[in-house]
């Protein structure tokens, strides 16, 4: 079982700047083709001051944020193989944007058991904002660990 | 800044559906390096087997991803205020996944005219492997 002291958990806040190059990647492996999430010019003639970012970028700019410790790896200390992903909320309350630099802060919500504690739930949340302050996106991940 | 318009938009009606695939080990190596999940899980077939599962299977991120794909083609890059799903099933290789959704009411929200739409992904010929919501603005 997972110790429940993890509760309230946190990590540091971390910057991760909004690169084309890795959000290009990241299209490129979704399939996504949209010249506005490409393409300056493109995104400019469709109103857009600057390259928007799909609506599951925050989760990428997250898993590329350089924490000192993964709260679920190295703080929990939960096994990767025992590990699925169960839920997953993105709240937007303001663009992200290529050439942002993003300051990231996650946090363990909650930790629970179901089934008399053959599955835990993780559940984490993390607030992202931007170089001025503003709030762009909540992201909630729920993990879910067989046990 | 959608491309048509969602101004007569009413309960009841669909999102084109985005039906993509199938998907491939490269799939999965090209989603771990663009999204930055490197869980070995879904790249790694020794792993997998160590974890109980017969092979690597895709990101539940990636189908959440094409859900994405689905709602800004509809509706804008920048339209989707709130996007929400559980993952019911996991999604293998070789699938083509289907991406549906359902306008279920139109709401006023801090200004912003919404569309609230139920959301769900599908292997073809396969189970639901996502089902969520998500608040759209439309106008």
């Amino acid at each position: 079982m997972i110790d429940r002291k993890h509760i309230g958990a946190t990590t540091e806040e971390v910057s991760i700047d909004v690169e084309l190059s890795q959000l290009r990647l990241f299209c490129q492996a979704i399939g996504e083709t949209n010249p506005v999430f490409l393409d300056a010019e493109a995104a400019r003639a469709a109103g857009h001051e600057r390259i928007p970012t799909p609506p599951t970028y925050p989760q990428t700019l997250l898993n590329l944020s350089p924490f000192k410790k993964n709260l679920v790896l190295d703080v929990i200390e939960a096994d990767l193989a025992r590990m699925l992903h169960g839920e997953q909320v993105f709240e937007h309350h303001h663009p992200i944007r290529v050439g942002d630099t993003l300051r990231l802060r996650q946090t363990v919500a909650d930790i629970y058991d179901k089934k008399g504690g053959a599955l835990e739930f993780v559940v984490l949340e993390t607030l992202a904002r931007n170089q001025d302050d503003v709030v762009c996106a909540t992201l909630k991940s729920v993990a879910v660990i067989r046990n | 800044m959608s491309t048509h318009d969602l101004s007569t938009l009413k309960a009841g009606d669909a999102l084109p559906t985005l039906t993509t695939g199938p998907i491939t080990p490269l799939t999965l190596a090209l989603f771990a390096g663009g999204s930055g999940d490197h869980n070995p899980i879904h790249v790694d077939k020794a792993f997998a087997a160590s974890a109980g599962f017969p092979d690597v299977f895709a990101h539940g991120m990636l189908s959440m991803a094409y859900l994405g794909r689905a709602l800004t083609d509809w509706a804008g890059a920048t339209a989707v205020r709130l996007f929400g799903v559980r993952f019911a099933a996991i999604t293998p290789l070789g699938a083509t996944v289907a991406c549906d959704g359902i306008v279920e009411q139109i709401v006023e929200q801090k200004g912003e005219r919404l569309a609230k739409l139920t959301l769900r992904a599908t292997v073809v010929d396969g189970p639901v492997t996502l089902v969520g919501d998500a608040l759209v603005r439309i106008g």
